[in-house]
C-alpha cells in the first residue's frame, strides 16, 4: 500500500544533525524525508503553526517486557506507549525472561515490533550469557541479527575482567556495551539511596559510591579496550564529574539521564510510595544539581525515559518489597520540558538533539535526522502545551509513574514513523 | 663465479625461531629437502645418528608432534627413549631438574622436550649437556612446526619472500603463530594475524604482524591461511562465547575459499576441529596442505636432530 504524501506546514522545524532552527515546510513523501523548504502540493496537509517539527524522537533506553512478562508490558503496547509519547523509535534492553542473549531472541523482537506496527524497536542484546556476568554472550551473532547495543542493564557487569572481555570482544562490530553502574556488593539489599534519609525511614540503602566507583574503573577499562562505553541513567554528582573529565579525554564515553533524577530527591521516598522506587534510586539535591548541570554542558548526551512498567500486582507492595521502576514513555518529553526548558537551562534544539542525533549516534542508527532521503520519522512538539500526565490515559499496559497528576509544559501531538501518522494527539494537533 | 662457502651450523640447541638468523633457516629447510627423499626410498634410513639416543621428554600430552620425532630419530638409526610425565616420577613431584638430570645420567646425546612452562627448554640447557629441542614449551614457541610451516609454503608457493600470509585463531595463546610469525618475518613475508579481539593482543604490532579481526576483509588478499585449532576449554571461558559464534566469525568455510585466491594455500598444524575452524570438505579439499605439512614435518625434524647433533659432534 503507498504511502499518502505528508506536508507539514508553518512548523518551526529543529534539526540539531543540520544545526537547523528554522520556519519552513516539511515534504515526506514514500516513506522518506523529501523537502524542506518552500514544498509542493502533497496528499495530506499538516499545519504546523506554533509547533516545533523534528526529527522523531529516539528513547534509547525503555523495558518492554516481552518475552516473559507481557502482563506488564509487551512490545506492542511498549511501542504504542513510544508513539503516543513522541517517540519514533526505541532501543529496549535485554533483561526479559528469557533474556536477549542469541540471535533467535534478537529476531524475535524485531518481529514482534513489525507486527505491532507503531514505532521502530531495536533490540539491546545482553552482553553476557543470562546476563549473569561470567561468560561473553553470542554478541557477533546477536550483531547479525540487529543488535543495536550490548548491556546487562538491571544488572551491573561487575567484575573487571569480565567487563574488559567484553569491551575488546564488542570493538569487533562497533557496538559500544551500556552498563548499569552499580556494584552489587555495595548496593546489598539497598531500596534507596544510602544517605540521610534512607537511614531516618529505616530503608537499607544502595550506597550511592556504587555508581562511582564502577563509572571509574570502566571508564579504564574502556581506555585501554579502546570501546564505546555508555553510562546507563546516571544519577550521582561524582558520576557526572568523572564523566565530564573522560569526555574531556575522548569521544568514547557517552552517558544518558531520566527525567526522575533531574526533578525528584530521595525525600520523595518519604511517603513509602513504591511508585518512587527505583533504580539507579533517586538522589539528593546535590546530585540533581549535577546531573542538571550535565545536560546543560553536554558532560550527559542523551535524554532516556528508563520506561520501567510492572502491572499493578507487582508494584502494589510495600517499598520494601516492591520491584524497582517507573514507566515514563508517555511523560519523559513534558519532564524534561520541565526539568530543563521551563526553567531556562537549555533550549530546545539542546534537548531535541539529546533524544535525536545524540541517541542515534550512540546505537550507530542512521535516525534521528530530516536531511532529504532520511527515513521519514517526525515528531510535532506543542511547545507550550500545558497537560496533565494522567495515567489513566496511558497506551501502556502499566500504571506505576509518580508523576501522575503533575503539570507539565511541552506535549508531542504527532508522530510519524516511516511516513504514516501513528499517533495524533486526543486532544488536537495544536498549539 | 666462485664457489660460496658452505653454511655451517653451529647452534647445539633449537629453542625457538625468533634468534634464527636468515642463513640458518634457510640452511635447516634446505638440509630438509634433502631428507624428504629419504623417506621416499625403499629403505627409509639413514645411518647419522647410529649408536645416539634421541629421548622425548614430553610433559604435555601430543600424538603427532611426539611420533614425529621419534619417526625422524629413528630414520637417522638413532635410539629412541620415551617419556611420558603421566607415567613417571614426575607424578611423584619429582623437579623437571631432576628428571632430567637422571636421564642425562642415563647417557643421552639429544632431549626433545615439550613443557607447559614457557622457558622450561630454556631451563634445560643449563641443567643439562645434551642438545635440547624445543618441541614446545606453554605459549612460547614451536619451532619445528614453524620450520613445517616454512617448508611447506616454500615447497608449494617456490618462495616466501613477499608472500602474505594470514594466521587465524586464539593467537594470544599460539606458540605456532608465534613460530611462524618469527620465521615468516625473518624470510621475508607480510603476516596478518587474525581473530577475536579478546584474543589478539596489540603487542603482536610490535613484532612485526599487522592485527585484523574481520577474516572476511583480508581472505581475499593473502597467498596462504594457517587455520588454528581452537581449544575448547578456551571457547566456553569468559573470551568467546560459543563454538558456534566462533565459526560463524573465523571459520574457513567453503563460502570463505571462494573469496579467496584459486591458489590460495590452506594450512593446519593440526589436529583439526572440523566445523569449528575449518570445514571438513575445505581441510580435505584441494588447495589443503594439512596432511603434506605432516610429512614435512618428517623431513623437518630430521633435519634438526641431524644439525644439533652435528654441531654437538663438531664441539666435542
Amino acid at each position: 500500500m503507498a504511502i499518502p504524501s505528508i506536508k507539514i506546514t508553518n512548523g518551526r522545524i529543529i534539526d540539531p544533525s543540520q544545526n537547523l532552527d528554522t520556519q519552513a515546510d516539511l515534504l515526506l513523501a514514500e516513506g522518506k524525508v523529501e523537502q524542506i523548504g518552500r514544498v509542493g502540493q502533497a496528499d495530506e496537509t499538516i499545519d504546523a503553526r506554533g509547533l516545533i517539527v523534528c526529527p522523531g524522537l529516539i528513547d534509547m533506553h525503555v523495558h518492554f517486557r516481552e518475552p516473559g512478562g507481557e502482563e506488564a508490558e509487551t512490545i506492542a503496547s511498549g511501542s504504542a506507549a513510544a508513539v503516543a509519547g513522541g517517540f519514533t523509535s526505541v532501543a529496549c534492553m535485554p533483561n526479559t525472561s528469557p533474556p536477549l542473549d542469541t540471535e533467535a531472541d534478537i529476531d524475535f523482537v524485531y518481529r514482534q515490533a513489525l507486527r505491532a506496527d507503531q514505532c521502530n524497536v531495536y533490540p539491546i542484546g545482553a552482553a553476557t550469557k543470562g546476563r549473569a556476568g561470567a561468560e561473553l554472550a553470542e554478541m557477533g551473532q546477536m550483531v547479525r541479527a540487529g543488535a543495536v547495543a550490548f548491556s546487562d542493564d538491571g544488572a551491573c557487569i561487575a567484575k573487571s575482567g569480565v567487563m574488559l572481555k567484553a569491551m575488546q570482544y564488542v570493538t569487533m562490530f562497533d557496538r559500544c556495551i551500556i552498563q548499569h553502574c552499580e556494584d552489587p556488593e555495595l548496593a546489598g539489599e539497598g531500596v534507596m539511596n544510602g544517605g540521610a534519609t534512607a537511614i531516618r525511614l529505616g530503608l537499607p540503602g544502595i550506597s550511592p559510591i556504587g555508581e562511582e566507583l564502577i563509572v571509574q574503573r570502566d571508564i579504564v577499562l574502556a581506555r585501554t579496550a579502546e570501546c564505546r562505553y555508555h553510562v546507563a541513567h546516571v544519577s550521582t554528582a561524582r558520576a557526572v564529574a568523572l564523566l565530564r573529565r573522560a569526555k574531556a579525554e575522548g569521544p568514547m564515553v557517552t552517558s544518558e539521564v531520566c527525567p526522575h533524577h533531574l526533578l525528584l530527591t530521595e525525600e520523595a521516598c518519604a511517603a513509602y510510595d513504591a511508585n518512587f522506587k527505583v533504580n539507579p534510586p533517586l538522589r539528593t539535591k546535590a546530585d540533581v544539581e549535577a546531573c542538571l548541570q550535565g545536560v546543560v554542558d553536554g558532560t550527559i548526551d542523551c535524554l532516556v525515559s528508563d520506561h520501567a512498567p510492572h502491572g499493578a500486582e507487582a508494584k502494589e507492595l510495600e517499598f520494601l518489597a516492591a520491584p524497582f521502576g517507573m514507566i515514563g514513555l508517555e511523560s519523559s518529553l513534558g519532564l524534561f520540558a520541565r526539568a530543563l526548558i521551563e526553567p531556562g537551562l537549555i533550549d530546545w534544539p539542546t534537548l531535541i538533539a539529546a533524544m535525536t542525533i545524540k541517541p542515534a549516534q550512540v546505537l550507530r542508527l542512521k535516525k534521528g535526522s530530516l536531511h532529504p532521503g532520511s527515513d521519514a520519522d517526525v515528531t510535532l512538539i506543542a511547545p507550550n502545551r500545558s497537560w496533565r500526565i494522567d495515567v489513566t490515559r496511558f497506551a501502556s499496559k502499566s500504571r506505576n509513574c509518580p508523576f501522575n497528576g503533575t503539570e507539565v509544559p511541552a506535549k508531542a501531538v504527532m508522530t510519524i514513523v516511516g511516513g504514516r501518522i501513528k499517533h495524533r494527539d486526543p486532544d488536537g494537533v495544536k498549539l | 663465479m666462485s664457489k660460496e662457502k658452505a653454511f655451517v651450523w653451529r647452534r647445539r640447541h633449537l629453542l625457538g625461531l625468533e634468534d634464527l638468523s636468515r642463513a640458518e633457516l634457510e640452511h635447516i629447510l634446505d638440509t630438509a629437502t634433502g631428507f624428504k627423499e629419504v623417506s621416499t626410498r625403499s629403505i627409509k634410513k639413514v645411518p647419522a645418528l647410529r649408536g645416539k639416543v634421541v629421548v622425548n621428554l614430553f610433559f604435555e600430552d601430543s600424538t603427532r608432534t611426539r611420533t614425529s620425532f621419534a619417526l625422524a630419530a629413528s630414520r637417522l638409526s638413532a635410539d629412541v627413549l620415551e617419556f611420558s610425565a603421566r607415567t613417571s616420577s614426575v607424578s611423584k613431584g619429582e623437579t623437571l631438574r631432576d628428571t632430567a638430570r637422571n636421564i642425562e645420567a642415563m647417557g643421552v646425546d639429544l632431549v626433545v622436550v615439550r613443557h607447559p612452562a614457557a622457558g622450561a627448554p630454556h631451563y634445560l640447557t643449563r641443567c643439562i649437556e645434551p642438545s635440547v629441542v624445543n618441541a614446545g614449551d606453554g605459549q612460547h614457541e614451536h619451532p619445528t612446526q614453524g620450520l613445517l610451516d616454512l617448508f611447506t609454503i616454500r615447497e608449494m608457493k617456490g618462495r616466501i619472500e613477499g608472500l602474505k600470509v594470514a594466521i587465524v585463531g586464539d593467537i594470544a595463546h599460539s606458540r605456532v603463530a608465534r613460530s611462524d610469525l618469527f620465521g615468516l618475518r625473518k624470510l621475508g613475508a607480510e603476516v596478518t594475524l587474525i581473530g577475536p579481539a579478546t584474543l589478539l593482543p596489540k603487542a603482536f604490532r610490535e613484532m612485526g604482524a599487522s592485527l585484523s579481526c574481520d577474516l572476511d576483509d583480508v581472505i581475499g588478499r593473502v597467498d596462504v591461511v594457517n587455520m588454528l585449532r581452537v581449544q575448547n576449554e578456551r571457547i566456553t571461558s569468559s573470551v568467546f562465547p560459543s563454538v558456534q559464534e566462533y565459526s560463524r566469525l573465523f571459520g574457513l568455510t567453503r563460502e570463505r575459499l571462494a573469496r579467496a585466491k584459486p591458489d590460495l594455500l590452506v594450512m593446519h598444524p593440526g589436529p583439526i576441529n572440523r566445523g569449528v575452524e575449518i570445514a571438513s570438505d575445505v581441510a580435505d579439499g584441494a588447495q589443503s596442505a594439512i596432511l603434506r605439512q605432516v610429512s614435512n614435518g618428517l623431513a623437518v625434524r630430521m633435519a634438526v636432530l641431524f644439525l644439533l647433533n652435528q654441531a654437538s659432534s663438531k664441539a666435542a
